[in-house]
């Protein structure tokens, strides 16, 4: 048996045997640390933006958040009568008005929603669909934006029994674009596109399909308390018959445990699309101001854990 | 001595050496973190099934990171509270535990029974760190080791402010329960 062959044999043992140990040795503590999250991390995973807003509403109109799958929101809205009314109204807090709403998580995307308003004797239908969602990670999306839709049905007594009288005549419908980006922490704004068509205008001089354009904010005072405004724009020359304004609100939301309070001033007193969009009378300039206040609170009607389904 | 020994000899080292390498950790990505919060007004509680863990065996190392947002609460609005206004996961994505078992002379991975394992590390959360030592108990049973401990976490410890509002709501102290199942490595 050659010398020199064993002794290559032996130091070849030893070299393989000293880089298996390398490994061992320059492994710090970071590096198990580096080992886990590099199994773990997953650049494809999207993570998506929550709570670009409170709740459903920014004040009166939607905002791009939807209640998850299985969630049922009971929705409260008052809207006061005016400030300037004078303290014989009690500025405006004998007069109320107000809308019940139910809405339901279908989908995590997808809600749908009733109410009804003591204005005009109101009731209303909508549903809300999540075309994109805001997102970082696997998939960069810059913004969310929401489809919107809904019915209102005006169930006043005919005004002139006496002629024919259609029951489209009670209809009218409204379609919105949300498109909303959660800009930071604090600050969300949103931009909302809105198409009213009522089915009937008082003249021939009123349009029937009226476009408006839509925008609001909200700013985290604190993690509980936000600032909220929004601003409907009105394309002039589309109600003519009756003196009309743009809607403009100002609130905050405060939100506890299951429940968020929107407190608000604002010269609209309606409560769905149509009216406080496209029928808001009241003038700012003039102390028109309206108080009012939204009241949701969530009920978890049924769920299921994501990771625990995975497994099956 | 043949030269049929000599290559047999070699490889069964250098097999040996990586043999070792790849058994002497084990790893989970399924392990569990579940907290409960008793408060007057209610009991919460959340779980993380995504929880993922390291143990080397040799030197006793252990870690372990559990994604905020992959904590699932019953309900939807809790689950966003705790991420957006407690957790703010945004900012601080994960929660980890750097530690070490320190009674790793106690603990046969290769026989089937349960051992006590006392574990010291530093506890992550919300971007504070504070020591912490655990009290876990480490199964073997038919080569599979999983670990199980139990420990009370102080929300103010870790900056987390709960607003006076829903203090009745939350919990102080939250109690953490972990169950891991471990896998060795193979590489």
């Amino acid at each position: 048996m050659n010398k020199r062959i064993l002794a290559k044999w032996i130091s070849l043992v030893c070299l393989i045997g000293a880089l298996s140990i390398i490994p061992q040795l320059t492994q710090a503590q970071d590096d198990l640390m580096n080992m886990l999250q590099d199994a773990t991390e997953d650049s494809t995973e999207i993570n998506y933006t929550t709570a670009t807003f409170k709740t459903t509403r920014i004040v009166t109109g939607h905002s791009i958040e939807l209640p998850a799958a299985g969630v049922l929101q009971f929705l409260i809205g008052h809207r006061f009568g005016r400030l300037n009314a004078g303290p014989y109204e009690f500025f405006g807090l004998d007069q109320a008005t107000m809308r019940l709403g139910f809405e339901y998580g279908v989908l995590d995307r997808l809600t749908v929603g009733v109410g009804r308003s003591t204005f005009e004797k109101t009731f209303d239908g909508f549903g809300k669909y999540k075309l994109l969602r805001q997102s970082t990670g696997g998939r960069k999306m810059p913004v969310s934006l929401v489809y919107f839709t809904s019915v209102a049905l005006n169930s006043l007594r005919w005004a002139e029994p006496e002629r024919e009288n259609f029951f489209s005549s009670r209809l009218s419908y409204t379609h919105q674009l949300l498109l909303a980006r959660k800009i930071n922490d604090g600050l969300s704004l949103q931009l909302t596109p809105t198409y009213v068509h009522h089915n009937l205008v008082p003249t021939t001089l009123d349009k029937n399909d009226i476009y408006a354009m839509g925008a609001g904010f909200r700013q985290k005072i604190t993690k509980s308390i936000t600032i909220n405004g929004e601003y409907f724009y009105l394309l002039p020359d589309q109600v003519v018959t009756k003196e009309v304004f743009n809607s403009a609100s100002l609130g905050i939301d405060i939100e506890t445990g299951g429940h968020v309070f929107q407190l608000h001033v604002s010269n609209s007193r309606a409560m769905i699309e149509k009216m406080f969009i496209t029928e808001t009378t009241g003038d700012i300039t003039n102390g028109d101001i309206h108080f009012g206040f939204n009241i949701s609170r969530v009920f978890t009607l049924k769920r299921k854990d994501p990771a625990e389904k995975k497994k099956w | 001595m043949g030269i049929n020994l000599k290559i047999f000899f070699t490889l069964f080292l250098t097999g040996m050496c990586l043999q070792a390498m790849a058994q002497d950790k084990l790893f989970t990505r399924t392990g569990t973190i579940k907290f409960v919060s008793e408060a007057p007004l209610e009991n919460i509680e959340a779980t993380n099934r995504q929880v993922a863990s390291i143990i080397d065996k040799k030197t006793g190392e252990m870690r372990v990171i559990a994604t905020i947002k992959s904590f699932y609460f019953e309900r939807a609005a809790m689950q966003e509270h705790f991420n957006e206004k407690y957790m703010e996961s945004d900012k601080y994505p994960t929660a980890s535990f750097t530690g070490r078992i320190t009674n790793l002379q106690d603990i046969n991975f290769l026989k089937d029974g349960k051992y006590d394992a006392t574990v010291l590390g530093d506890l992550t959360i919300h971007g504070v760190i504070h020591q912490q030592i655990v009290k876990a108990t480490i199964t073997v049973a038919g080569g599979q080791v999983s670990a199980t401990a139990s420990f009370p976490v102080v929300v103010q410890d870790y900056q987390i402010t709960v607003p006076r509002i829903v203090r009745d709501n939350i919990a102080r102290q939250v109690e953490v329960s972990v169950v891991m199942k471990y896998e060795l490595i193979n590489k």
